[in-house]
């Protein structure tokens, strides 16, 4: 240990935003992605629509923004990746479940980018429609190649370039750091993507049939509002659009300064988060209601509305009949590449952080070499002609029960087992201008739970009874289970490994005194020695 | 459009964009506290950083 306290050792003082303004930008980039273009519309429309607005503000307010300032609260005071504020937190064993949420940030990154190389591949087909009369046909077929469900060595060219591509630039931005990389990339990307997305939308409204889309997406069922499944899908777009619950907030936190706001940005991030969602139904429905005047059909008879579907197939169907095709597909594609890239940064900060901090690895050191070894993994997994299944698959088990199950765990240990939500609670309303109450404790520790919980479990019983998609048993065991086994295994040896840096205890700011009527606690450090 | 699409549309622009207008008002107006508990000026010094052997 002494040589790590030595003359050797440089402590360069921990990254940090360049301010209020380039953290909030950071944290809506990290926000708005893809699930905002091509999962809300669809989702709002298939549950009530119009009315759905009245579940989705509810899970917004009760859900989306008291987990929002948990991660928050979490990064900021205890100023670390997520195991390492965990750990300060709670522990070992709230370490293991930081890295249960690293694990899953880097499993996400893997099949993020390829998502992000196809839409970045999509944006220069809009060119020339490259797509033809059969984008369906284009995609499964020349693009992707896909065979059958297993593991493939044959690599697809046309996916390999643009991932090899977006894997290159997202380490780069994450080599040069908080300040010059990330924060930098969200200043230039996030108000393209807006300005981009609005010429989009502004275009979709002047479509013939844009008030047939509308007209089906805002049209309200309030028969709906007594489905709890509505419910729980309001709940289920709002946890997953605000990047929450798996260490992203907690990492993006911990680069604030010590005295700075957190709520009030807070509620900016998550209302401007919400407001792109909007923005994208209005786009996404306009433009669907202009294909289905143009198929003679109804808006409801579409196919492909939401996901990969919505984006790769239905849209390049939509612009190849559209005048002035070429230009507004650049536009999604382009918004889609953008919105996708700034959420993709952030995934992989987790990642990189947690590393750099656990291992005492350089910031370039680390992101390159844990970023090289989920470049290899992703390029393997995803750019061969296997591709778009195992990412089906994975996907479905990291974001359904993987970040589901962190949040449970989080809500459960931290509030219940370890009763810090007081403490969270007085952190948030020490340095914050807008105070939260005894509510928001409850919200996160009671509420949250519960739903979330339901909502996890039930998606193991379907899946497990179930399968999914069609899919062998045996796939969905090595691609969905295998990723959640080795996502547990992961957050096990990593913990386990010593610690090579932080080994001076640590004080948490502002000191809290854990009860006015208990006598107050010692001047020890807080949150254990790490 | 039907008249009760046009509402619902109106509301979901007045209530979700109004409530991105109304936070960042709120937070332009007070975009920090006047009024922190003592310490933790000195961020930069008082921070953890990951160590960095120089060897």
């Amino acid at each position: 240990m002494a040589r790590w306290r030595g003359a050797a050792v440089r402590r360069p003082p921990r990254e940090q935003w360049s301010g209020q303004v380039g953290f909030i930008l950071s944290a809506i980039g990290s926000a708005v992605g893809l699930g905002n273009i091509w999962r809300f519309p669809g989702v709002a429309y298939e549950n009530g629509g119009g009315a759905f607005l009245i579940p989705y503000i509810v899970a917004l307010l009760t859900a989306g923004i008291p987990i929002l300032f948990l991660d928050y609260a979490i990064g900021h005071r205890f100023r670390g990746s997520a195991p390492l504020s965990l750990r300060r937190l709670g522990g070992k064993p709230l370490e293991a479940l930081g890295w249960f949420q690293v694990a899953i940030a880097f499993v996400i990154s893997l099949y993020y980018t390829a998502v992000v190389a196809w839409a970045l591949s999509y944006f220069l087909f809009s060119f020339d429609l490259r797509w033809g009369d059969d984008p369906a046909g284009f995609l499964q077929g020349d693009y992707l190649q896909v065979s059958d469900p297993g593991i493939s060595m044959q690599f697809v060219p046309g996916v390999l370039i643009p991932l090899v591509l977006v894997w290159i630039l997202t380490l780069a931005v994450l080599s040069a750091g908080v300040a010059k990389g990330l924060e930098r990339a969200n200043v230039v990307f996030l108000p393209l993507l807006v300005v981009a997305f609005l010429v989009l939308v502004v275009r979709a409204l002047f479509l013939e049939g844009a008030g047939v889309g509308l007209n089906a997406l805002f049209t309200p069922d309030f028969a709906a509002l007594a489905d709890p499944n509505v419910w729980l899908a309001a709940y289920s777009q709002i946890f997953f659009s605000l990047s929450i619950a798996f260490g992203i907030m907690i990492t993006y936190a911990s680069y604030r300064q010590r005295r700075a706001n957190l709520t009030g940005p807070g509620l900016v991030v998550a209302f401007a988060n919400s407001s792109f969602e909007i923005l994208a139904g209005i786009g996404v429905f306009a433009t669907l209601g202009f294909f289905a005047v143009q198929q003679g059909v109804a808006v409801g008879e579409l196919e492909g509305l939401t996901g990969v579907g919505l984006s790769f197939v239905t849209f390049p169907a939509i612009v190849s009949q559209m005048p002035g095709g070429p230009l507004f597909g650049a536009l999604f594609f382009g918004s889609l590449t953008l919105a996708g890239f700034t959420s993709l940064i952030s995934v992989l900060q987790v990642v990189s952080a947690g590393v750099q901090e656990k291992f005492g690895l350089s910031r370039v050191k680390a992101t390159l070499g844990i970023g090289g070894i989920a470049a290899v993994l992703s390029v393997l997994l995803f750019s061969t002609t296997t591709g778009l299944l195992a990412l089906d698959v994975v996907d479905n088990w990291a974001n359904n029960i993987g970040i589901v199950a962190s949040a449970v765990l989080t809500t459960v240990l931290v509030i219940w087992v370890l009763r810090k939500g007081p403490e969270l609670q007085y952190h948030l309303n020490a340095v914050s201008t807008f105070r939260v109450g005894r509510a928001w404790v409850l919200l996160v520790g009671v509420l949250v739970p519960v739903l979330l919980g339901y909502m996890v479990l039930s998606r193991v019983v379907t899946l497990l009874v179930e399968g999914y998609a069609g899919y062998p048993a045996g796939y969905l065991g090595v691609f969905g289970w295998g990723t959640i086994g080795l996502i547990l295994a992961a957050a096990v040896v990593l913990t386990v490994l010593p610690w090579r840096s932080h080994t001076e205890p640590f004080t948490a700011w502002p000191p809290y005194v854990r009860d006015s009527r208990s006598p107050a606690r010692s001047p020890e450090p807080e949150g254990g020695r790490r | 459009m039907s008249p009760v699409a046009i509402v619902f549309l109106v509301l979901a622009i007045l209530v979700v964009w109004g409530g991105f207008a109304a936070s960042t008002v709120f937070l332009a107006r007070r975009p920090e506290r006047t009024d922190y508990p003592p310490g933790a000026v000195d961020d930069h010094r008082e921070d953890d950083a990951p160590a960095i052997r120089d060897t």
